[in-house]
């Protein structure tokens, strides 16, 4: 049987531990025939190991996606390990503490500005980075949390996810005609390290495990990661600055 | 695995890790307070004792060592 992802080459970024989405993104695809290349953030030497974890270990290429330097040598870099790319997964988020938990009205601008910038702009550099890769037809995806409503505690992460898919619809609109479609995966609480950085985190997992009238495991990735791999795979070609919901159908209930 | 062995191979992660001394770390040391290691190193010291020592340190678990010790005697217990 052939795999979902066969012959597909994949750049992945978002991989810090082997709770990471990315990182069970990067497991499914391989598990269904994709070539894949990680981006690495910080701490390479952790994510080179995490790397190791996967069905077949993967090459990591630093990444900082608000550093110019990076951005523009990016293609090259990648491009030493595939000749080009037929998907891309951003998954990549930040916030200073003042953003979350609960400080709105205080947090200062220049610690929003970093939020946007590293969560919803870079959804543009990275893409446009990558650019001279992206072949006809390949598909980028960026991990979002619904930001059409104000969330306890997730406060300019909120708003910053709004931009995030803004953004997405932008870029749909100016990369469609190279065949490129944007697309975001809209994802229901998970236990990542991510999630361990948000304060209240607790309280809006236990909503969802209880009102998601398909049910949410907060520990359980497979879902989001089945779902990531069918938006870069060949079977939703006429979508693209399009959200799809991997929320257990949380979204669609009220009380 | 006897349990010094653990704490010497455990030392020689969070000298490289994190870049602890060596004669800093003992077995009360807390990793945060004491020996300074921060959240995300505190991860990567639990991936490599996870490969070095053939265990698996869940998230939830990690949260619960606070000290030298308290990471020797659960690595001594799930090995």
């Amino acid at each position: 049987m052939t795999g979902l992802l066969e012959g597909k080459r994949l750049l992945i970024t978002g991989v810090i531990t082997d709770s990471s989405i990315g990182f069970h993104v990067a497991r499914k695809a391989q598990e269904e025939g994709a070539t894949v290349v990680l981006t690495g953030y910080g701490r390479l030497s952790l994510v080179e190991r995490i790397a190791g974890r996967l069905p077949t270990p993967a090459p990591v290429v630093e990444l900082d996606v608000t550093d110019q330097e990076h951005l523009a040598t990016l293609a090259e870099r990648v491009g030493q390990h595939v000749d080009g790319l037929d998907g891309v997964l951003h998954s990549i988020g930040y916030a200073p503490p003042s953003c979350l938990g609960g400080g709105f009205l205080d947090a200062p601008w220049e610690d929003v500005a970093t939020a946007m910038h590293t969560s919803a702009y870079s959804l543009k550099s990275l893409t446009t980075a990558l650019m001279p890769l992206l072949a006809e037809r390949s598909s980028v995806v960026g991990m979002d949390f619904d930001a059409r409503q104000a969330w306890p505690v997730y406060d300019w992460m909120g708003v910053a996810k709004a931009a995030l898919e803004s953004t997405n619809r932008y870029l749909a609109r100016d990369l469609g005609g190279r065949g490129v479609r944007v697309n975001l995966v809209s994802a229901g609480p998970l236990k990542t390290m991510a999630a361990k950085s948000i304060p209240g985190f607790e309280g809006l997992a236990d909503a969802w495990t209880s009102r998601a009238p398909l049910g949410w495991d907060v520990t359980d990735p497979e879902p989001v990661a089945r779902t990531v791999c069918a938006m870069l795979s060949d079977w939703l070609p006429s979508t693209t600055g399009s959200i799809v919901m991997a929320d257990g159908g949380f979204h669609a209930v009220g009380v | 695995m006897a349990n010094e062995d653990i704490q010497k191979g455990l030392v020689d992660i969070l000298v490289e890790v994190a870049g602890v001394e060596a004669n800093d770390v003992d077995l009360d040391k807390s990793f945060v307070d004491d020996l300074d290691v921060d959240s995300l190193s505190m991860v990567e010291v639990a991936v490599q004792a996870e490969d070095k020592f053939g265990v698996k340190i869940p998230d939830d678990e990690l949260a619960n060592l606070k000290t030298v010790g308290d990471a020797v005697n659960y690595i001594a217990n799930n090995a």
